[in-house]
């Protein structure tokens, strides 16, 4: 980690953490009795750790002008190592808030920081945020890379990037414990982990930029669109959505600058195109590289792609309202946004209908290769989810649909079988190239963690749809007299069985998780252990040529 | 369109460019006029604001993530009419930062769930809910009950909302922590300024049954007990669309 920095990008770490531990002294002192201050020493601990850490080997040799010919992938290799760990923590939360719905007597200790309330976002961030977001910026390193055949232009931004985007999930979640939340959906962090969050963006978009700039591919691979798209639109959503005026400089607590219906609709306009944005094209972005990769195809469609793409980051923008159905939000904003979402189906089914062809003349490779079968079965989950998505979108649907577990079931058919699966697929792709191996450790293990995987989205999204669809006719129903015919609790009781099913199902997909995780730590100590296998060829991937070009 | 988007491909700025003008169009049409069109939002001279007291409920609310599980918008659906009162209208979670309406109702909606219980019920059921209802699933909060609330930031509280166009007055500003001991000591002498400052309709009492201490449990019951309450707005339009079967307003 540090020996791969020059000196005079460990002199930059070091005054970077300096400031970084002042920062986090600084919130100390002004926030004493607050959650800030708790916030401020887990700043000043990990930046005066790091620093520690930078110090120790400072005085290794420099790096050799030789590096200059290869690519950077450290920060790849450890991000990998980070979101395999984020993700077991994520689906443990996840896991024990579903138990706690079947049980809600399972918190263990009485505590606060036990509770639903607080735990659940425990869970949502650290898979959305800490899973994803750690698979996705390890990805977007490795692929931006081979896909420009040009190296990251420094060795300090990429961990800048890593480390402080690590530092704001960490604050998050132990934020939610101390019950420091904004209470906005998948935007919970405070004034302070937002404005952190927007430096470490602002890094990360100069890294694709800079390196984009010194490309020596004349195109720019469609992957890297949609990781432009990813962390441009996020960026844009997240400074909007988070805009907040905090009590004080020595309070966590703030109040956003939007009030009541327009909350509602920016809201659900971030809300929805973090979905977009960041559960969609960032993966996206790492289908278009790993599946042709895997399959050794091409794309197969050049026009495909450019449709998909435009249409994805146009349309998305205007479907947020559909979260807003028959509320006060005025009715032609939500027909606006239900328009836009039944559109949509036409550039996901394009992607995903590209991704599938892609895999002609492979298929045989996807019945032996669970690798490559994680990245199909992902394809066919977010064909699945999208279409789902636009139905749910239309209001009569919706009516019966919003506020019930069937939306539960949708995220989760596009969460476990679409974005999980594509990382995990990508992931075992990745890590035998990264670590210089042949195979995985063992490849027998993938094989069980796709089925672990593959049952456990299924019995979860099952379960989560006759939920949904029993309790959203029970809330509807009226007897002879004219009059409701459950009560709310009644509503409630009928779904225990299925909030077991469901806590079933998660524990399915913990499992394949904690396997994979073990897989790929095997796969490291292989590496250091034995011999390195030879590079690929090429690791750029083939792009079909259309016809009359 | 191949031949344009492979020249568009060769530019990294301009693809930047791009992907920042083309994903900015539906968010600004949908986001903008919202600010703009009068109709948006309902004109009600009675709506009030939170005080103090209810304000920091709302805030123990938010800290708990109580809206994971309770929705607090009535859709202008029959059987949630029928469920739960009068549909929901803008000029009722107009001075709300976050809005809390919620996109999951693992427990009921609580957008007027303001007055349905007596403070006791909810004390009870704060406390642990399978008290009151035996097949509830709701975390126990019996904490709240232990735990003073915390008044000297409410001063800020109050203020940062003015900045951001809340019509707080100075003088609800100034007394922020004294009218939240107020409101949930009827005997003292802070509670009189309560009803000068937010309007006789307060309630006022000691929430929790204790009112020589004032706990987040006080705050937070008095939060939900004014939940629909804020204006009578929409009872009114219900009664005068359909005078036969809408709820009778509550003379309070």
């Amino acid at each position: 980690m540090v020996a791969g920095l020059t000196v005079s990008e460990r002199q930059l770490a070091l005054l970077v953490l300096g400031l970084l531990a002042s920062g986090g002294l600084a919130m100390a002192a002004a926030g004493r009795g607050d959650p800030l201050g708790a916030h401020g020493f887990i700043v000043l601990i990990i930046s005066v750790a790091l620093a520690f850490l930078v110090l120790s080997r400072y005085h290794d040799p420099e790096p050799s002008q030789e590096r200059l010919s290869e690519y950077y992938d450290d920060p790849t290799r450890v991000g990998i190592v980070l979101a395999m760990i984020w993700a077991v923590i994520g689906m443990f939360f996840g896991v024990w808030v579903s138990a706690l719905l079947a049980w809600p007597e399972l918190t263990f200790v009485d505590q606060a920081w036990a509770s639903f309330g607080r735990i659940r976002p425990v869970h949502t961030s650290g898979v959305i945020f800490g899973f994803g977001g750690n698979a996705l910026i390890a990805t977007s390193f490795h692929v931006l890379q081979r896909t420009t055949r040009a190296r990251l232009p420094d060795q300090f931004s990429p961990w800048f990037v890593l480390i402080g985007y690590n530092l704001f999930c960490i604050v998050a979640a132990s934020g939610y414990l101390m019950g420091v939340t904004q209470s906005k959906e998948y935007a919970e962090p405070e004034w302070y982990a937002d404005f952190w969050l927007v430096i470490v963006w602002v890094v990360y978009f100069a890294i694709y930029i800079r390196t984009l700039m010194r490309r020596k591919e004349p195109h720019i691979y469609v992957a890297n669109w949609y990781y432009m798209a990813f962390i441009l639109v996020v960026a844009v959503l997240h400074i909007v959505n988070n805009l907040a005026l905090p009590i004080s400089a020595g309070s966590a607590k703030s109040y956003t600058i939007w009030p009541g219906v327009q909350d509602a609709m920016v809201q659900w306009w971030y809300g929805h195109n973090a979905v977009a944005f960041f559960l969609t094209a960032g993966f996206l972005g790492m289908m278009y590289y790993y599946l042709p990769k895997r399959a050794e195809r091409p794309i197969f469609s050049y026009r495909l792609s450019i449709i998909s793409f435009w249409g994805i980051t146009f349309m998305y923008m205007w479907a947020g309202s559909h979260h807003l159905h028959y509320t006060a939000l005025p009715q032609w904003v939500q027909t606006l946004g239900m328009t836009f979402s039944v559109m949509l189906l036409v550039p996901s089914w394009a992607s995903a209908g590209n991704a599938l062809a892609t895999l002609n003349g492979a298929w045989h490779k996807v019945r032996d290769d669970a690798t490559l079968r994680f990245m199909m079965v992902a394809a066919v989950f977010y064909g699945l989810s999208t279409f789902e998505g636009s139905f749910m979108a239309i209001r009569a649907v919706n009516s019966l649909s919003h506020y019930t577990d069937w939306t539960v079931a949708h995220v989760h058919a596009g969460a476990l079988g679409w974005v999980a699966m594509i990382t995990f697929g990508s992931f075992y792709a990745l890590v035998p190239w990264m670590w210089k191996q042949e195979r995985m450790y063992s490849p027998k293990l993938v094989e069980v963690h796709f089925w672990l995987a593959l049952s456990g989205t299924i019995i979860y999204v099952f379960a989560m749809w006759n939920a949904g669809i029993i309790q959203g006719l029970m809330w509807r129903t009226y007897n002879d007299s004219g009059t409701l015919a459950y009560s709310f609790i009644e509503s409630m009781v009928a779904m225990h069985p299925y909030y077991i099913a469901r806590t079933v199902g998660g524990l399915f997909f913990l499992a394949g998780a904690v396997v994979g995780f073990y897989n790929i730590i095997m796969t490291i100590r292989m590496a250091r252990r034995g011999a390195a296998a030879p590079d690929s060829a090429s690791d750029v991937p083939a792009v079909a040529v259309q016809p009359g070009e | 369109m191949p031949r344009f988007h492979r020249k568009l491909e060769r530019s990294a700025i301009g693809f930047v460019l791009a992907i920042i003008g083309v994903s900015a169009i539906g968010g600004f049409v949908e986001i903008a006029p919202l600010f703009t069109i009068d109709e948006t939002v309902e004109k009600v001279p009675d709506m009030r604001v939170y005080t103090p007291l209810e304000l920091a409920g709302r805030n123990i609310y938010v800290r708990e993530g109580c809206y994971a599980c309770h929705s607090q918008m009535i859709r202008t659906l029959r059987d949630e009419v029928e469920r739960y009162g009068p549909y929901s209208l803008a000029v009722e979670s107009q001075y709300d930062r976050p809005m809390l309406w919620g996109s999951k109702r693992t427990g009921p909606d609580l957008a007027r769930v303001g007055g349905k219980y007596s403070d006791a019920w909810h004390v009870a059921h704060l406390n642990n809910p399978r008290d009151v209802v035996p097949e509830s699933i709701m975390p126990r909060y019996g904490w709240l009950l232990g735990n003073t609330l915390r008044t000297d930031d409410l001063g800020a509280s109050l203020s940062a909302q003015q900045m951001l166009g809340v019509p707080y007055t100075d003088a609800m500003i100034a007394n922020a922590a004294a009218d939240a001991y107020g409101q949930a000591a009827p005997d003292s002498g802070q509670s009189s300024g309560v009803g000068e400052r937010y309007g006789e309709a307060t309630n006022v009492r000691a929430f929790d049954g204790d009112p020589g201490r004032l706990t987040e449990m006080d705050a937070l019951v008095a939060y939900l007990q004014v939940l629909g309450k804020l204006t009578d707005a929409a009872q009114k339009q219900a009664t005068e669309a359909n005078p036969e079967t809408a709820p009778q307003v509550e003379e309070d």
